[in-house]
């Protein structure tokens, strides 16, 4: 029933990213629409895996990187509709519906691991934790993607060059208020994933902070993001330095996220939330 | 049916005679009259722009009607007719078709994609159209015109490239900013075309324009002109903090604005991007401006380049239109080759109707004595005998009919019914 689920999931992704990427390249603005609606099946499904997960197994799925894959995807795709209904720019789209396509690829690439999870994650606090971190890295990640758009462009305009990128991306002030706006959203997200973290942790360790890799990482990005914020707020820091900053904190964030699991043992390292029979 | 095209335009003609011939059709009334008094002309169109007349006419006897249009076009005494004769091109049903098409569409024109031209002849077709001068084919032709242009337009970037300099200024603003509106232009120097970029971005919803001259006067006539403000050019750098577009081109020897006087005011400016357009030569601004992050500047050069690139993007354009404009050609002629199956339908019908007058006439003379409710149920039964039997080969006429064979099963059925009489004996097998 899950595993069907996904497939569905993976395939309405896949789809509407051939839609997207056939929008950026010939700029057909019914590919667009398919785009979107496809992205929205696609989300139904993904939200009735969690739901279906959630409910078998009792806590949110999130207790192998590949599952967590399943929820982020789940919170990327619903942050760029919930950004698109407000500040429809198409052609991230044609990021975003690949990279969501990519991490359900990867849930059903990792192996699931089996074993008895860790009672941790029942907590009610840790699900809100967890979900707060990813839907700020869900905002976050298409502050980035964003940035992305806005480096491009700013290169075309600078060095006069009115190729194929020109045409297709949007207007630099567009860009530079999309990276904005997601950085308002993801920012208090966020923190209130870091904060409710550590509120569990002085709950249940004993302590706030831990010094573990993926919190002084997460800490690292959250600082440059309130740099980039403070500036962008007081001396309206914008355009080619905030890309660059907003694309720097993501790169962070994704250590935090990726890496922290895989090359450093810690509390946050999934294999901790399965113990081998 | 065929359709007639004569006319000249931009390439054929020189502009004086462009000129006389689009003047003399200013009376578009008075022209249909006359030209519609010839029973040959059966449908008529006339449009004129400053780049072209012609006239377009549905007529059964082509040879006949592309003289009477000639001889309309050479009968104004300003025109002498070797002049005429030179400049005029004809088209004939599917070039002639195509040829609207393409005018229509903006592929014929001056500057190809120009959005001008498929007013013009909308406007054409409703003059003639109030002179009765157009009938069901040229409705048709000209209705599909329009539409064939809606959908150049829709489905070919022909227009969307800014073809001239000063419009390129504006697209690239838009690149920038993404709507102009409630930005500040500041224009530097008076000049054409830094007025024209000007009226152009005005165009484009610009909130505030500024304007800054050596000498005030130009520059407050300048600002009355585009409701603006003017300040003298030693206000220049002051300007900046509240400028988003600055347009130069004064016929300064040196820089205006160096890149420390632009770097020093951008922290003031929260960093807000500056769009600086220079089209003077020499520079009015120092090009190491375009270094300095959030300001874009761009001169002359890099503009025409713009308008280059354009130009050869439209033409590219311009290639998928022809033949979007070929395909649609096609159909309509395929709808005009249907029409031929009428007349031959209609003196079929004219036929039977005739057999059974006279049949009627004969046999209610030998009878006699009818009361009329028998009369009209005799009437009655021939006409339904007859149109029942007429019914099938009329529906293998319309269904049969081939575009591309089309005279072939239109001779069987009038030799079949005998429907040229004087023409019987001569014809011959076409296999």
């Amino acid at each position: 029933m899950s595993s069907a689920l996904i497939y569905l999931t993976l395939i309405a992704y896949f789809g509407a990213t051939a839609l997207w990427l056939g929008f950026f390249l010939a700029q057909r603005e019914n590919f667009c629409r398919g785009g979107v609606w496809l992205l929205g099946l696609g989300l139904v499904f993904n939200t009735l895996v969690l739901i279906f997960l959630t409910w078998t197994v009792g806590y949110l799925p999130v207790a192998t990187f590949g599952q967590t894959l399943l929820v982020s995807a789940w919170a990327l795709v619903a942050a760029f509709l919930f950004l698109y209904w407000r500040f429809p720019i198409k052609v991230l789209g044609a990021l975003t519906a690949p990279l969501a396509a990519l991490m359900v690829s990867g849930t059903l690439l990792l192996a699931p691991g089996h074993g008895v999870v860790s009672p941790a994650l029942k907590s009610l606090w840790l699900t809100v934790h967890i979900i707060l971190a990813l839907l700020g890295n869900a905002a976050l990640t298409l502050a980035f993607l964003a940035g992305i758009f806005y480096l491009v462009q700013e290169r075309q305009l600078k060095n006069k060059n009115f190729g194929f990128f020109y045409r297709r991306l949007p207007s630099l002030e567009q860009l530079d208020a999309l990276n904005y706006w997601c950085l308002t959203i993801g920012f208090p997200l966020l923190t209130g994933g870091i904060i409710t973290g550590s509120l569990y942790a002085q709950h249940t360790l004993g302590s706030f902070w831990q010094w573990d890799p993926k919190e002084i990482l997460t800490l690292l990005a959250w600082l440059i993001y309130a740099v980039l914020l403070h500036e962008r707020l007081t001396v309206g820091w914008r355009g080619r330095r905030a890309a660059l900053l907003a694309i720097c904190g993501f790169v962070v964030l994704l250590a935090a996220f990726v890496g922290a699991n895989l090359w450093f043992s810690s509390f946050h390292n999934f294999a901790s939330f399965l113990k081998q029979p | 049916m065929n359709l007639v095209l004569l006319g000249l335009n931009h390439k054929t003609a020189p502009v004086a005679l462009r000129e006389k011939l689009g003047g003399l059709l200013t009376d578009l009334g008075a022209a249909y009259q006359e030209l519609q008094s010839h029973p040959e002309l059966l449908e008529l169109v006339l449009y004129s722009t400053c780049n072209r007349v012609e006239g377009l006419c549905a007529t059964e006897d082509p040879e006949k009607a592309i003289g009477r249009m000639r001889a309309f076009f050479s009968n104004f005494p300003e025109v002498t007719p070797g002049e005429l004769d030179k400049s005029l091109y004809l088209h004939r049903d599917r070039e002639a078709v195509n040829h609207l098409f393409r005018v229509a569409a903006s592929l014929d024109s001056l500057v190809v994609g120009e959005p001008q031209i498929l007013g013009q002849i909308k406007e054409a077709y409703r003059q003639a159209a109030d002179s009765r001068a157009t009938g069901p084919i040229l409705n048709r032709l000209l209705h599909k015109t329009f539409s064939v242009a809606k959908r150049v337009r829709r489905e070919t970037g022909i227009g969307d490239h800014a073809v001239s300099i000063s419009y390129a200024a504006v697209t690239l603003g838009r690149k920038i900013f993404g709507d102009l509106a409630g930005k500040t232009a500041v224009l530097v120097g008076a000049g054409e075309m830094g007025e024209l970029a000007l009226e152009h971005l005005k165009s484009d919803g610009v909130g505030r324009i500024i304007i800054a001259n050596r000498t005030l006067e130009r520059g407050l006539q300048l600002a009355q002109r585009f409701g603006g403000e003017a300040v003298s050019l030693e206000e220049l750098a002051g300007q900046l903090l509240f400028a988003d577009i600055i347009i130069s081109s004064t016929g300064s020897s040196h820089y205006l604005l160096t890149r420390d006087q632009v770097k020093g005011v951008m922290r003031k400016r929260k960093h807000k991007p500056l769009f600086f357009i220079d089209i003077a030569v020499p520079r009015d601004l120092d090009p190491a401006i375009n270094e300095i992050d959030n300001v874009y500047l761009y001169n002359i050069d890099d503009l025409k380049e713009v308008v280059e690139f354009n130009w050869q993007r439209r033409h590219q354009e311009a290639a998928k239109a022809e033949r979007l404009v070929a395909e649609e050609t096609l159909k309509f002629l395929e709808w005009l080759e249907t029409l031929a199956v009428y007349p031959t339908i209609i003196s079929l019908k004219e036929k039977a109707d005739r057999i059974c007058e006279a049949e009627l006439k004969k046999t209610l003379g030998h009878l006699g004595g009818l009361n009329p409710e028998q009369r009209q149920a005799l009437e009655v039964l021939t006409h339904s005998i007859v149109s029942k039997l007429l019914h099938d080969p009329i529906i293998f006429l319309k269904r049969q009919h081939q575009p591309s064979r089309p005279h072939r099963e239109l001779d069987l059925v009038r030799r079949l019914f005998n429907l040229d009489p004087e023409r019987n004996g001569e014809l011959t097998d076409e296999e």
